[in-house]
C-alpha cells in the first residue's frame, strides 16, 4: 500500500512541473508590462526599473522560473506585486472561505446526490424514478451563476419575512464582531508556519467561532454560506446522483444481491450493505472528479454572493497582472487535484480489498 | 443505428430541443419583434419595464413585451432570441475546432507512440489539471477579453478531452490485422491513418462533442458573465445576465429569462449527447 502511495506521488511530479512551466509561461506572455500596471501609466523608467529589480523582472526566464521552483520547495510563495503582502498571507486570508464553501457544497451534493440515486434505482422506471432523472438532467444544464442569482431572489425577498428566509450576500451580518485568532491568543508577532496555520483557522470563520464558543456566530456564519453551497452544489448533485442511479442498476443485476435477499435479509441491508457498498468505487471517483467544477463553481458563486475567496482573488490577480499570486493559486489548485486524486486512489483500496491485494 | 436515436426518449427530447433552438437562430430576424440593439421609449414605458403579455390580460395601448425591457430600454425577448445565434455559433465554432486539433493531437499521439505519444499526452494531462473555466479566465486575460479571445480560450481548453478519445481508439485498433493488411498493400501511413483507423474514433467523437457543445456554451456564459467574454451590446446570455445581475431584486425577469434560455440550450445537447451515446454504445443495446 505504502509503495503503491510513494508511485502515484513519483507519477504526479512531472504533471507538477508542467502545471508550474504553463502558468509560468502563460503569464508572461501576457502582453503589457506589470510595472506599468502596477505603478500607473505615467510611471518612470527608473522606477520601472528598481520595480523590475525587486521583483527579479530583469532576469532571463528560466531563471526565474528555476528561482520560482526553488522557492516553492521551500514554502516561499513571493510577495503579492499588487500591495506587496506575502502571498501565504493573502493565501490563509482567501483559501478558508473557499474550502468552507467547498465543503459545504461537497456534503450537500453527495448526500442528496447518493441519497436520489439510490432512491431512483430502486424505484426504478418509476415516477420517482423519471422525476428525480428530469431533475438531474436540468441540475447539469443549469449556469451555476444564474442558479446562485436566482436562490438569492427567492430567499432573500420572496421569501423576506418566512424563516425559509436566508442572507444573498457576504460573509457576516454587518456589525458582527469577530476578533483575529492571533489576537485572540497574543500571537501577533508569530511567523512562518505558525503564523499560517494560525491565519487559516482564524479566518475560517465557522471555526473560528467554534473556537471561541461564539455559537450565534457559527449559526450566521453557515446562514451566509448555505445559498452559495447549494448553488455550487447543485450541478455536483446532479452527476452524482446520475453515476449512483447508474452503479446501483448494474449492482443490483449481481448473482450477490439475489444470494443477499435469498437469504432472506432485509430490503434495506440488501440495498445498502450489499449494493450500494459495491456501487461505491464509481461514485467516489465522480465525487472526486466534482472539485474541479467546484472551484470553477466557486469562482463564478462568490462573484454573485460577494464572497471574499480564492474565486474572486483570482480574478482580481489575473486582471491585475498579480503574478506571484497567480502562481500560488496555481500551484495550490494543482495540488488540490493531486491530493484529491490520490484520496480517490486509495480509497478504492479502501472499498474494493482486490485492488489492496494486487 | 438512426433508428436507436430516434427510439431513445432522451435523443428525442434532445433533438426537439436543439431543432428549435436552431430554427430559432435561422429566423431571428422574424421571430424578433425589435433588433437586438433597438431601444423602445414610449410614455408610459420605464427602462426594466416588466413583461406585458396581452393575452394575459396587458393593457392592449402598451407594446407587447413578452419578457419586458432591460435596464437599456431594449425588448429582452428580441435580445434573447438572438442571443441563440451566439451560443450556437459559440458551442459548434469552439467544439469543431477543438475536435479539430484534438484529433489530429491525438491520431498523432497514437499512431506514433513513444516519446512523440509521451509529450503529447503529458501536456494533454497539464491541460486536464485546471478546471476548465479557470484555465479559460488564464487565457482570456492573456489574450485580452473579447467574444473572439473567449472562443479560443473555451476551444483550447477542450482538445485534452477528444485527444484522448481519438488517441484511444487509435490504439485499440493499430494492430489489428486489416490495417497490417494495408500496410502490407502499400498505402501510405497517412492514408491508414485516415482512412482505415481515424473513422473509429468517429462515433465516441460525436459523442464527446455534443456533450461538448454543451459545455462550451456554459463556460463561454460563464466567462461573460464575468466581463471577459462578449462586450456590450452583443446580445450573449452571460453577458445580458452579467449586466443585469444587480437588478435581481426590483426586476428579477432580467436575470431570470436569459438565464433559461442558456439551461434548456444545454439541457437540449446534453440529451442528445446522452441519447447518442445510448445508441451507439453497444452494451446498452439490450
Amino acid at each position: 500500500m505504502a509503495q503503491f502511495v510513494a508511485r502515484r506521488l513519483l507519477l504526479l511530479l512531472p504533471v507538477m512541473l508542467g502545471i508550474l512551466l504553463v502558468t509560468f509561461v502563460l503569464l508572461r506572455l501576457i502582453p503589457g508590462d506589470p510595472c506599468k500596471s502596477m505603478l500607473g501609466e505615467r510611471a518612470t523608467e527608473e522606477k520601472c526599473n528598481a520595480f523590475r529589480e525587486r521583483f527579479g523582472l530583469n532576469d532571463s526566464i528560466p531563471v526565474q522560473f528555476a528561482r520560482y521552483v526553488t522557492r516553492i520547495l521551500q514554502g516561499d510563495l513571493g510577495v503579492s506585486i499588487k500591495n506587496g503582502r506575502p502571498v501565504t498571507d493573502v493565501l490563509a486570508e482567501r483559501l478558508p472561505m473557499t474550502m468552507e464553501l467547498a465543503f459545504l457544497a461537497t456534503v450537500f451534493a453527495s448526500t442528496f446526490g447518493i441519497a436520489l440515486g439510490v432512491i431512483s434505482a430502486v424505484r426504478h422506471n418509476t415516477a420517482v424514478d423519471v422525476g428525480a432523472m428530469i431533475f438531474a438532467n436540468i441540475g447539469v444544464s443549469m449556469p451555476v451563476f444564474w442558479l446562485g442569482l436566482m436562490l438569492a431572489y427567492i430567499f432573500a425577498l420572496a421569501l423576506k419575512g418566512t424563516p425559509f428566509q436566508l442572507p444573498p450576500s457576504g460573509r457576516l451580518t454587518a456589525g458582527t464582531d469577530l476578533p483575529s485568532l492571533l489576537s485572540v491568543w497574543g500571537m501577533e508577532d508569530a511567523q512562518g508556519l505558525q503564523r499560517f496555520v494560525v491565519l487559516m483557522l482564524s479566518n475560517s470563520v465557522l471555526l473560528n467561532a467554534l473556537i471561541q464558543g461564539k455559537f450565534a456566530v457559527f449559526a450566521d456564519a453557515l446562514r451566509h454560506l448555505i445559498l452559495p453551497a447549494v448553488a455550487v452544489g447543485t450541478i455536483s448533485l446532479a452527476i452524482i446522483a446520475r453515476m449512483t442511479r447508474g452503479a446501483m442498476l448494474d449492482a443490483l443485476t449481481q448473482d450477490y444481491v439475489r444470494v443477499a435477499r435469498a437469504k432472506g435479509l432485509i430490503e434495506r441491508a440488501v440495498i445498502l450493505k450489499h449494493t450500494l457498498r459495491n456501487a461505491l468505487i464509481p461514485i467516489v471517483t465522480i465525487i472526486g472528479l466534482q472539485i474541479g467544477s467546484l472551484l470553477s463553481g466557486a469562482v463564478l458563486t462568490e462573484t454573485v454572493f460577494s464572497l471574499p475567496g480564492i474565486g474572486t482573488q483570482v480574478v482580481d490577480a489575473i486582471i491585475a497582472r498579480d503574478y506571484p499570486v497567480v502562481q500560488a493559486f496555481t500551484v495550490l489548485i494543482a495540488i488540490i487535484f493531486v491530493v484529491v486524486n490520490l484520496i480517490v486512489d486509495i480509497s478504492y483500496a479502501y472499498l474494493n480489498p482486490r485492488i489492496r491485494i494486487s | 443505428m438512426i433508428r436507436r436515436l430516434l427510439r431513445n426518449r432522451s435523443a428525442q427530447v434532445g433533438l426537439i430541443i436543439t431543432s428549435l433552438i436552431v430554427l430559432t437562430a435561422i429566423f431571428a430576424d422574424i421571430i424578433a419583434p425589435y433588433a437586438y440593439d433597438q431601444q423602445i421609449r414610449q410614455p408610459g414605458l420605464r427602462r426594466r419595464s416588466p413583461p406585458c403579455i396581452h393575452l394575459l390580460g396587458c393593457d392592449r395601448n402598451k407594446p407587447q413585451l413578452l419578457m419586458g425591457l432591460d435596464s437599456n430600454f431594449r425588448d429582452l425577448f428580441s435580445r434573447v432570441v438572438y442571443g441563440s445565434r451566439l451560443s450556437l455559433q459559440i458551442g459548434f465554432l469552439t467544439t469543431g475546432a477543438a475536435i479539430l486539433i484534438g484529433t489530429l493531437l491525438g491520431a498523432i499521439a497514437g499512431y506514433a507512440g513513444g516519446w512523440i505519444d509521451n509529450i503529447i499526452m503529458r501536456v494533454m494531462d497539464v491541460l486536464l489539471a485546471f478546471p476548465s473555466l479557470l484555465l479559460a479566465i488564464a487565457i482570456v486575460s492573456v489574450l485580452g477579453p473579447g467574444l473572439i479571445n473567449t472562443l479560443l480560450a473555451v476551444a483550447i481548453v477542450s482538445i485534452p478531452v477528444y485527444a484522448r478519445v481519438v488517441r484511444s481508439s487509435v490504439l485499440s485498433v493499430k494492430e489489428m490485422d486489416y490495417i497490417t493488411a494495408s500496410r502490407a498493400l502499400g498505402a501510405s501511413s497517412a492514408r491508414i491513418l485516415f482512412l482505415r483507423i481515424l473513422p473509429n474514433s468517429l462515433t465516441p467523437t460525436i459523442v464527446a462533442g455534443t456533450l461538448g457543445i454543451a459545455t462550451a456554451i456554459l463556460d463561454a456564459a460563464g466567462l461573460s458573465f464575468l466581463g471577459l467574454g462578449a462586450q456590450p451590446p452583443t446580445p450573449e446570455w452571460g453577458l445580458m445576465l452579467g449586466e443585469e445581475r444587480n437588478s435581481v431584486f426590483n426586476a428579477p425577469h432580467l436575470v431570470f429569462f436569459p438565464g433559461v434560455a442558456i439551461m434548456i440550450t444545454v439541457l437540449g445537447f446534453n440529451l442528445l449527447g446522452d441519447g447518442l451515446r445510448d445508441a451507439m454504445d453497444p452494451r446498452r443495446r439490450v
